[in-house]
């Protein structure tokens, strides 16, 4: 994951007080009747960006996209690019273009008709839109397709069309609804690389919703996590994959564990957790500030667990159970271990040894632990 | 008990295709019948095809006809596409649901209601304003508009309705006003609604009898009129040969528009196969 961003951009402007942000969404919510699509969303987007919304289907990710195009009133709240108020601005004059998730080309139209329809808008020259067509087409690999119809396209080809046309217009800001949703898999890794490289090269701010948490990963500065018309967490991928703030979020990105335990003992520097689930105390390396008794949650992730057959040294993080199921994926193997409590764990191991006699098998017995710093306590 | 099944299906589509054929195929067979005789067949004869096109009075009727028709149909589409675009888009507007019922209800009217209530209307328009002066072929025109157009609206309507909005959605983010989509985006993609919805409204003012006898006025009679009034004095063949004229242009009509879409169809199928097996 989030090979495409290891070039490591250490501009982090959000992190610093006095950026200004490019977009500015101020508790934005969205009913349709009494229907609460959007609740009370607040974010604020920077320039040369490419933020992530990230979230299951029918979370108001679309919905929250297509008010910054300008397609639906926003129920209360403020939308500003740029420093301007969007508020009664129509679609047609606002900085953004869209690519919609049902593609929407123009049916009686060419591919390259409807790349071109954008910029016949602005009464760009003719040579200037010949030129600027072709260099959208070779991009999205379309050249031989130029003169086709949309149903003359499967379905990857008119995704790819879509995305040509909301890009050729460059402008400020670009609004992608689950753009790669429907490529395989070699193109998708090509076009996100793609994505990424015109993003960086063009100072444009890219907003991208997709339901698929592994782009997310790979593609953007930030991600902001939906849930039921709310964003529930934002950060970077990393701070989002390792240091979840709800229940929620851990469990939407990636696999994890969950423990439900009772607080024992919170010092300033270690929190001691008693938990049945996990048969075992849990111990985190960092104090937290909550109440003694307070029911909490620890999430541990598949591959920061180690198994073996023999019994580690300590009592804490270190629990044992039967070998339930292992699937070997070449690289590494998930295991999933049933503790004595009956919960289910789902650990992954890298496949050190070639030899499969050395393996743990099913019906094995195993101790699995984890590092103090492994473990993330939740408290939603 | 298959084979008594096929028999069955086989007797039921012969007895309904006659039921609805052989009044027609019987008509076009007299229409070539040498009698004056309707019912007495004696021999083949053109001849009743010739005094057709001797008739003054129907080539005048059919020539009203055909302009009513016309200019009827232009202007159909015309309303008919603004009615039926703005119940498709403009979402869940204040009165929306009294709006498509008025729209669509001179389609459930009965004839000669809407006929007496337009007779009526122009009169008093006439005390009124002055116009329209007498009633003639403005007057009949002006009344088929008012039903065709609401045939218009429920195609155009019901076209858009399968037409995503996002399409429209796309254009205005890509720079063009509302206008400019609604010309060169929702017009081209609904362009075949358009073309039937002109079709069915000529086709439904030559037919019209009912409302064009209310609204009509001296020198004004249209084909349905002079046809009705030569029957009521007996069937002449020529009337025979009339119809046969007209059901082989309304058949020759519906047949190549009928040709022109499967082809159409079938392309469109074969496109999206080959797009699909290429799979790039
Ligand atoms: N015009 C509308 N009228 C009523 N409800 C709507 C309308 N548009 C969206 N909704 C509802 O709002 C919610 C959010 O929809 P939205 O399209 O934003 O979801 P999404 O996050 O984009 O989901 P997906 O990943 O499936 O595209 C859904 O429950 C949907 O049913
Ligand atoms: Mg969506």
């Amino acid at each position: 994951m989030a090979e495409a961003r290891s070039g490591v951009q250490t501009l982090e402007p959000w992190n610093d007080p006095d950026a200004k942000p490019y977009i500015r969404i101020q508790n934005v919510s969205k009913k349709f009747g009494d229907f609460v699509a959007v609740n009370n969303v607040s974010l604020d987007i920077y320039q040369n960006e490419l933020f992530c919304l990230l979230g299951g289907s029918g979370c108001g990710k679309s919905t929250l996209l297509r008010m910054l195009a300008g397609f639906e009133n926003l129920t209360n709240g403020n939308i500003f690019i740029d420093g301007v108020d969007m508020v009664g601005i129509p679609p047609y004059d606002r900085p953004a273009n869209m690519m919609f998730q049902s593609y929407a080309l123009f049916p009686h139209m060419t591919v390259e008709g409807n790349i071109a329809f954008g910029l016949k808008q602005d009464r760009v020259p003719k040579t200037e839109i010949n030129k600027r067509v072709k260099e959208m087409l070779d991009l999205v690999q379309l050249g031989p397709f130029a003169k086709r119809r949309p149903h003359q396209l499967s379905g990857g080809q008119r995704q790819r069309v879509a995305l040509a046309r909301a890009l050729v217009k460059q402008p400020k800001v670009l609004l992608l609804d689950e753009p790669l949703g429907a490529l395989d898999k070699k193109l998708r890794e090509e076009t996100q690389f793609e994505l990424v490289n015109i993003q960086e090269g063009s100072g444009v701010t890219f907003i991208v919703v997709t339901h698929d948490q592994e782009e997310a990963m790979t593609l953007s500065t930030r991600i902001g996590v939906m849930d039921k018309g709310e964003i529930v967490q934002v950060g970077t991928p990393t701070e989002i994959y390792e240091y979840p703030d709800s229940r929620f979020v851990a469990d939407f990105i990636g696999s994890v564990n969950m423990f439900e335990g009772r607080i024992i003992e919170d010092e300033a520097d270690h929190v001691r957790i008693a938990s049945d689930e996990a048969g075992c105390n849990l111990f985190i390396d960092h104090g937290l500030s909550t109440t003694p008794g307070a029911k909490v949650w620890v999430a541990v992730r598949p591959e920061k667990i180690s198994l073996s057959r023999e019994k580690p040294n300590g009592e804490e993080n270190c629990t044992t159970g039967r070998v339930d199921e292992i699937a070997y994926l070449g690289n590494l193997s998930v295991y999933r271990v049933e503790l004595e409590s009956g919960k289910q764990m789902r650990v992954t191991m890298p496949n050190l040894v070639r030899d499969a006699a050395e393996r743990i098998t099913w019906d094995e017995r195993v101790y699995a632990t984890w590092q103090p710093s492994s473990g993330v306590v939740l408290t939603r | 008990m298959t084979q008594r099944r096929s028999m069955f299906l086989l007797s039921s589509v012969v007895f309904g295709f006659a039921f609805l054929y052989v009044p027609i195929l019987s008509l076009i067979i007299f229409s070539f019948n040498e009698s004056k005789l309707v019912t007495v067949w004696a021999g083949f004869s053109t001849k009743w095809y010739g005094e057709l096109i001797r008739n003054e009075q129907i080539l005048e009727a059919a020539w009203i006809s055909i302009r009513i028709a016309f200019v009827n149909a232009c202007f159909a589409v015309a309303l008919g596409t603004l009615a039926g675009f703005s119940l498709a888009r403009f979402g869940r507007f204040r009165g929306r649901t009294l709006f498509t019922g008025m729209v669509t209800a001179p389609l459930v009217m009965p004839e000669v209601i809407t006929g007496l209530s337009l007779l009526l209307l122009f009169v008093a328009m006439q005390d009124l304003i002055g116009w329209p002066e007498g009633r003639g072929v403005t007057t009949i025109t002006i009344a088929h508009i008012t039903f065709s157009m609401a045939y218009v609206a429920v195609i155009v309507q019901s076209r858009l309705t399968s037409v995503d909005e996002s399409v429209e959605e796309a254009a205005l983010d890509l720079g063009a006003p509302p206008a400019k989509v609604f010309f060169v985006i929702t017009l081209p993609i609904i362009a075949p609604a358009l073309i039937s919805g002109w079709l069915l409204s000529f086709t439904m003012s030559l037919d019209d009898l009912v409302i064009a006898s209310f609204v009509s006025g001296p020198g004004s009679s249209t084909l349905p009129m002079v046809v009705f009034s030569k029957v009521r004095l007996g069937v002449s063949p020529e009337i025979n040969a009339l119809a046969t004229i007209i059901v082989l242009v309304v058949a020759t009509g519906v047949i190549a528009a009928g040709i022109v879409m499967r082809n159409q169809e079938l392309r469109r199928a074969r496109d999206e196969h080959m797009a699909a097996a290429e799979n790039l």
